[in-house]
């Protein structure tokens, strides 16, 4: 975004490059697998060796589709409307270039960043990074302040305005807290990808690579290695667990 | 003066008893104990006893270290609770009075806001991973399923 970099032709080819990484083992016609390599026994603490973060091609990603948003809310119970008090954990952007009139479109979400400014600022400890990178909201202690959606740069979080029923047990949710997307934690704990990643996958994009940029071999540090990347506003120095290709 | 002194006594001593008696044989003063919907499971994770008195503690403990640090086991976990003594009837521990969790704690009269934020049922299982283990030690670097996505 602060970065002018002609990437239209680095990108695909960089696309392509990212594709082979990617694309690690055929199961069966259609059905790929993806990579997160760490399987962490449930009695083991997340680790600070580790560190989730997601890469989002906006050239791949497909202008009009919403299926990462759609995957999002059916997994994390999200009603999907999207009035001004709704919540929202990831949504789509369409982003205009005024000099030149250049199109993306890009999903826009919690960044993870490694100094968040909303655990800084939250009062009672309920924001909160686990030791493994993802930026959490810890219900038991939050009162609903809303400092954190203050401070947050990239408006990722929502205020629960209304009382919320039939929840998915593995994503409690409720009136008063401040939330937002959570890597699909409970999914990353059992070694899958979140839901959005999986979704933008199956259709075939494959926009968003998601791994641990600690470790060399993942498939993230590969494609971070090998191609530009950004940090939507990386003047910021947050250090976001969630970079950018193409924008 | 003195006769009515100890005819108080008396009368006290009476009450007193009466009290004691009550405490000790409930049902026979008329009060109605909460009556338990018997869990799915074998038996509990702990002693009956130890968990009338300690599951609190132990539902916090867990819920901190879940929470916090991706602590994921499932002994004391409430979502294995629930899956355990959802009601045959209501498929919830507290939908109705007379589920698990509702049914001591209305008895009791302390308000529960677990319900606030987490569902009172069970809900589907994730899908086991079918056929990835073998697969995962051979390509481990670049492993994880996208089945679930991909089969939808
Ligand atoms: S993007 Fe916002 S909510 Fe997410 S970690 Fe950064 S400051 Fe916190
Ligand atoms: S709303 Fe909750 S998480 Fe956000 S700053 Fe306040 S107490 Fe912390």
């Amino acid at each position: 975004m602060n970065k002018p970099v002609d990437s239209k032709v680095d990108g695909r080819r960089g696309f392509l490059k990212a594709g082979a990484v990617v694309a690690g083992a055929a199961v069966a016609p259609g059905v790929l697998l993806y990579g997160v390599a760490h399987s962490r026994p449930p009695e083991e603490a997340a680790s600070s060796d580790v560190r989730w973060g997601m890469l989002i091609d906006s050239a791949k990603c497909g202008d009009g589709c919403n299926d990462c948003v759609t995957a999002c809310n059916e997994e994390n119970g999200l009603s999907g409307a999207n009035g001004p008090q709704d919540t929202q954990y990831i949504r789509k952007l369409d982003i205009k270039d005024l000099r030149n009139g250049r199109v993306h479109s890009l999903p826009m979400l919690c960044q993870h960043c490694e100094n968040p400014p909303c655990v800084d600022v939250c009062p009672t400890g309920a924001s909160m990074k686990r030791a493994d990178g993802i930026v959490l909201v810890d219900r038991h202690i939050c009162i609903g302040c809303r400092y954190c959606m203050m401070a947050c740069p990239y408006k990722a979080r929502s205020f629960v305005h209304e009382t919320i029923t039939d929840q998915n047990p593995e994503v409690p949710r409720g009136k008063g807290c401040v939330e937002s997307c959570t890597f699909c934690v409970q999914r990353v704990d059992r070694d899958e990808n979140p839901a959005c990643v999986d979704a933008c996958n199956a259709n075939g994009h494959q926009a968003m690579v998601f791994g641990d940029m600690n470790d060399p071999e993942s498939a993230i540090s590969k494609a971070l290695k090998s191609h530009a990347s950004t940090e939507v506003r990386a003047d910021l120095g947050l250090n976001t667990g969630v970079r950018y290709q193409g924008i | 003066m003195a006769r009515l002194a100890n005819w108080l006594r008396l009368a006290a001593m009476i009450a007193a008893a009466a009290i004691t008696a009550a405490v000790s044989f409930p049902a026979a003063a008329g009060v109605d104990l909460p009556t338990l919907e018997k869990g799915k499971g074998e038996k509990c994770v702990e002693d009956t006893q130890y968990m009338r008195k300690n599951h609190m503690d132990l539902l916090k403990h867990h819920r901190d270290d879940t929470m916090r640090k991706g602590i994921r086991t499932t002994k004391h976990s409430l979502k294995k609770c629930i899956e355990c003594h959802a009601s045959e009837k209501s498929g919830s521990v507290a939908a109705s009075k007379e589920d698990f969790c509702a049914a001591c704690h209305s008895y009791v009269s302390v308000k529960l806001d677990c319900w606030d934020c987490h569902a009172t049922k069970p809900g589907k299982s994730p899908q086991p991973k079918v056929g990835l283990a073998p697969l995962k030690a051979a390509v481990s670097p670049l492993l994880a399923s996208s089945i679930n996505g991909a089969s939808k």
